[in-house]
């Protein structure tokens, strides 16, 4: 539906200058947007994050419930991600339950967190096999200039870095910080005539039919990956995203989350 | 609930179930097996049951989902209900949800969709049981459907998962390793060795994800030559074809030779069909040759 929006003509000029290894906004391949992070700004929640990355905005805000753990971890946490592409984000966004690409898109976030070892699920035990906390990461996407997978991605660790666990709310003594033990940085690329490209807009994302997000760790390891998108890779074309991922990630945690 | 094994890899460099670390599940693949279908294929994979059909191309309701100038591709990925040790809630979740988006997204690179604007082309996969490694059996499955209901495209696609246990990269993950391992990684490959699907979870190396992708490769060309024997058993062999073709030369050559009626002709062509259907024209006689080696080509390209 976005393609109709976009007309043809700023389609071919978009495209013809990343064949040319230009972007519109006049960033190279391996450059990311402009990123502001700004933490607890909404005191109901249990921790918060709000990002711009460039024109891209999102609210992350995480809950903490008290509930039952799945039968076959009785000893852990559970993490639950939704995430809504609210109508307010874009014209072409419709009201309703979440679809395959806010799905796919929560998915790659949640795997990212869960994969990472990122939150200490046993510590979020509070009896075995009967109670545990239910930590809710909800992904409010409110403006879409493209990428919003890395956007959410960041202000979903940043926001479980602040967040307390309410155990004044609930009687059980003083609030605790979240248990958070590792950082995960998605980064996506998009391929343009087989070259890779990061952090793309909603214009390229339009053009570029394949991507590939890499959520990578503190160490350059690696904890989760997805190709999205109706074209092919090539296995050089992955290793090399991969690369570019985690050398991008590694900068992202230094100037935005070591400091929270 | 099965509880974590203490080792996943014995002294001898064996997997629990006794598999070799680069050692796949035995694969069997039936085809043809759903009369509505146009293209179907059940695949047993260790102890995954897999059956995939594919419908189409046919009209796409509703109409704002049709495509201007190419077929949708919609594949839905469903679990049974009794697939799984627990029950399973039925009906399409979160999980085969995004299964079924980048499992399309697997086939629609190969599948020559411009041929057929505003269509859809579905493809069904069902899990009948579940044993690990079920979005990449539903591919392999699904391959085959759209190859028996003529579906054209540009390469098979295969696909298998990767993952790592006890710190070493596995082939085909089965269901503790895939439970207590430290990562998964399925991936599906063209013929071209293009990657068209590719999802991980758990913790890699780039060293290890630049072997892993390596091991998927070489598993994967396994699959495309099972594939191809599915596809050959049920069309045909090169080999058979050129042999009925030697069988039946002799015969036009004597016919030809003399002036042949419009009934004879007739009649020629209806032995033909049952070799070559697609053959409208009576081929001389040195075009017989010609079709067969034509026959013959394209199922090696398979």
């Amino acid at each position: 539906m976005s393609n109709e929006i976009m007309t043809r003509l700023a389609k071919d000029y978009v495209y013809n200058l990343m064949l040319k290894g230009e972007r519109e906004d006049g960033r190279s391949f391996d450059e990311i947007r402009d990123i502001t992070l700004e933490t607890n700004v909404i005191e109901k929640a249990e921790g918060s994050a709000k990002i711009h990355l460039g024109a891209t905005q999102v609210l992350v805000g995480i809950k903490l419930q008290i509930g039952t753990p799945f039968p076959d971890s009785p000893d852990k946490g559970v993490i639950i991600t939704s995430l809504e592409l609210n109508p307010i984000a874009s014209p072409s966004f419709e009201a309703g339950p979440p679809r395959e690409k806010a799905i796919e898109m929560a998915r790659v976030v949640d795997r990212g967190i869960r994969e990472s070892g990122a939150i200490d699920l046993n510590k979020l035990c509070i009896t075995e096999g009967e109670q545990v906390w239910i930590v809710f990461i909800d992904i409010h996407v409110l403006n879409d200039e493209g990428n919003i997978v890395d956007a959410s991605s960041l202000a979903a660790i940043a926001a479980l870095m602040t967040a307390k666990i309410p155990l004044e709310r609930e009687g059980r003594g003083d609030d605790m910080m979240m248990p958070v033990r590792e950082m995960p940085v998605g980064v996506t690329l998009v391929d343009i005539g087989g070259e890779m490209m990061v952090d793309p807009v909603r214009n390229e994302e339009d053009i570029c039919e394949t991507k590939l997000t890499v959520v990578s760790n503190q160490d350059g390891s690696i904890c989760a990956m997805q190709k999205s998108g109706e074209g092919v890779l090539s296995v050089e074309q992955i290793l090399l995203a991969v690369d570019i991922a985690c050398k991008k990630a590694a900068e992202i945690r230094e100037n935005y989350l070591l400091n929270i | 609930m099965s509880n974590k094994p203490e080792k996943f890899i014995d002294e001898n460099g064996l997997r629990l179930d006794g598999r070799r670390v680069d050692e796949m599940r035995p694969m069997t693949m039936e085809i043809g097996v759903l009369s509505r279908a146009d293209g179907s294929c059940y695949l047993e994979w260790g102890k995954n049951k897999v059956l995939a059909g594919v419908f189409g191309p046919r009209e796409l309701h509703p109409r704002r989902m049709q495509r201007a100038n190419v077929a949708l591709i919609r594949y839905r990925y469903n679990m049974a209900a009794f697939s799984v040790e627990d029950r399973a809630r039925p009906g399409p979740n979160r999980r085969s949800t995004e299964i079924s988006k980048v499992s399309s997204e697997a086939f629609t690179p190969v599948i020559m969709t411009e041929l057929y604007p505003s269509a859809v082309i579905d493809v069904l996969a069902e899990v009948l049981q579940a044993d690990a490694g079920t979005r990449t059996a539903a591919i392999n499955a699904a391959t085959i459907a759209l190859a028996e209901a003529g579906i054209p495209m540009k390469s098979l696609i295969a696909a298998c998962a990767i993952g790592k246990v006890d710190g070493q990269l596995v082939v085909d993950l089965n269901k503790d390793e895939d439970n207590y391992g430290e990562a998964d990684l399925p991936i599906a490959f063209t013929q071209d060795g293009d990657i068209t699907l590719l999802q991980m979870d758990g913790n890699l190396t780039q060293d290890e994800l630049k072997e892993a992708i390596g091991m998927a490769q070489k598993a994967c060309e396994q699959i495309f030559e099972l594939q191809r024997e599915v596809l050959l058993n049920r069309f045909g062999k090169p080999d058979e074809i050129e042999q009925l073709a030697e069988e039946t030369e002799p015969e036009p050559e004597v016919e030809f030779d003399e002036e042949t009626t419009d009934e004879e002709v007739a009649s020629e062509l209806q032995e033909d069909e049952e070799e070559a259907p697609s053959e409208e024209d009576i081929p001389e006689e040195e075009n017989d040759d010609d079709v067969d080696e034509e026959l013959g080509g394209e199922k090696d390209e398979q």
